[in-house]
């Protein structure tokens, strides 16, 4: 692998690097086109809503009202929340159903504990990595489903 | 200059062209028709190519990393389940008594679970007036043992490398890593190489926007007679604005980064302590834009004199989700 001459083969690198990238990028777009058109629901379990402790249930939404946070978090769930819960929030491949009586009927502070605490066990990832104003922005965007 | 000129039909990457083992890549055409192409001509191609696809997907595209501004150091989050993040990376350092260097590695992170994420590296440098060479790879594992969130919240990692001394990513600083070590040329440097087993325990809290990460490590070369080296890596950052706005955009606050992170050796078993160590401080910021790509800038400041005066860093990363389902799909499994 070595060379003289300084950047030649360094540019190959990347070439190749970016050549890499864009294949595995057409790929993936085929892919998930694919994945789209056939949305499964699986086995939903909400049991962790039933475990959230009752302190974090109690938690008011700050930005209740606020119609721009439905906007904002409507944003997010699309950026983040989509790939396992559907753009419509009725259940993905990976994801439950978030408009079903269970979720809809949970507190806000319930819902703010989910998304910040994950279920990691069952495959969601913590999302304390958003501000949490950000989350609450999420939640507000769920809440606004049932209405 | 004819092989420097731009033709569109050439756009496709790499297409029209083969290559035979051992020689430079011909046109289809044969090396007796109108046009030989060399390797550099060819990589050009692809990476003009390349470049203007990559480009017109920057702003076009729905999933979005959320991904911390770190080059060197860990937070406690996880690559989500079954997303594959590719990321390439390059460090361009100043050199005292030798040549400067850029080197460069690629990631390929992929999240097994929402506990463990699990990552190759591969690794490369060119050394000015020197040569180009590939000096190894990395696989790195991270664990995370605890189910929710916590005050403190530990994350177990742990990497194999198998990488040659004339490595200089200078992903991590550990024992007595100096500047000087990298002084002598790659065809002195390459001689060596290292198996080694490396640990951290990545702590991390975010909190009010906040996050501060803290990654003591421990590395443990794993030829005979090398004691066990000690090093460590700080940071912290937040994002511009903590609320986000209510419409996609490239530009906003929200989307922007930064933060700074130190690192550093601490010895190794039979002389712990900063002596005869390098230690850094790097400014960080990240670009985390709605199509899922991520841009990164860090210029890291030696604070000491056994520490290149300057190592600048960029990179550049792209999330793909379900990646999993991608695979399955294209082979025609059930999900």
């Amino acid at each position: 692998m070595k060379t003289k001459g300084g950047f030649h083969q360094h540019s190959i690198m990347v070439m190749l690097a970016m050549a890499g990238l864009v294949v595995l990028n057409v790929l993936l777009a085929l892919g998930q086109a694919g994945n789209r058109a056939a949305p499964t629901n699986h086995q939903s379990d909400y049991t962790a809503l039933a475990r959230v402790p009752v302190k974090a249930q109690a938690k008011r939404n700050p930005l209740e009202g606020d119609p721009d946070a439905v906007a904002a978090g409507r944003k997010l769930f699309e950026q983040h929340c989509s790939e396992c819960h559907g753009n419509d929030a009725r259940g993905g491949k990976r994801g439950p159903n978030l408009r079903v009586r269970v979720v809809q009927d949970a507190t806000p502070g319930a819902m703010f504990f989910i998304l910040t605490n994950g279920v990691v066990r069952h495959g969601m990832p913590v999302w304390s990595k958003l501000p949490e104003p950000e989350r609450w922005q999420i939640v507000s965007f769920l809440e606004s489903l049932h209405q | 200059m004819a092989g420097q000129r731009f033709h569109f039909p050439r756009l496709l990457p790499c297409a029209g062209t083969t290559r035979i083992k051992g020689l430079p890549a011909i046109s289809r055409r044969g090396a007796s028709g109108p046009r030989k192409q060399g390797w550099g001509s060819i990589a050009r191609t692809c990476f003009l190519g390349s470049l203007v696809f990559l480009l017109s997907s920057v702003f076009h595209a729905q999933s979005f990393a959320q991904e911390s501004p770190y080059i060197v150091t860990y937070d406690h989050y996880l690559e989500e389940p079954r997303n594959l993040e590719v990321e390439f990376f390059s460090t361009a350092g100043t050199q005292r008594g030798g040549n400067g260097f850029i080197a460069f590695w690629a990631e390929f992170e992929y999240g097994a679970t929402a506990w463990w994420t699990t990552e190759i590296y591969l690794d490369g440098q060119t050394t000015f007036n020197d040569s180009t060479l590939f000096t190894g790879f990395r696989w790195e594992n991270r664990f995370r043992p605890l189910s929710r969130e916590h005050f403190i919240n530990p994350v177990i990692y742990i990497e194999y490398e198998q990488i040659s001394e004339a490595d200089k990513i200078i992903k991590e600083v550990e024992g007595h890593d100096v500047e000087s070590d990298q002084a002598e040329s790659n065809s002195v440097l390459r001689q060596g190489y290292n198996h080694e087993l490396e640990f951290k325990l990545l702590l991390s809290k975010t909190f009010k926007g906040w996050n501060v990460a803290v990654n003591p490590l421990a590395t443990k070369n794993l030829s005979p007679n090398n004691p066990w080296e000690f090093g460590y890596a700080l940071g912290a950052s937040r994002p511009l604005a903590l609320k986000a706005s209510p419409h996609r955009c490239n530009f906003c606050r929200e989307n922007f980064i930064a933060g700074v992170e130190m690192y550093g050796g601490l010895g190794d078993a039979g002389s712990l302590g900063l002596h005869d160590t390098s230690q850094y401080l790097a400014p960080v910021a990240a670009w985390n834009l709605p199509s899922g790509w991520t841009l990164r800038l860090s210029p890291g400041f030696g604070l000491n004199d056994n520490s290149h005066r300057l190592l600048l860093r960029w990179g550049v990363s792209r999330e793909f989700p379900g990646f999993t389902e991608m695979i399955n799909h294209m082979f025609g499994g059930r999900d």
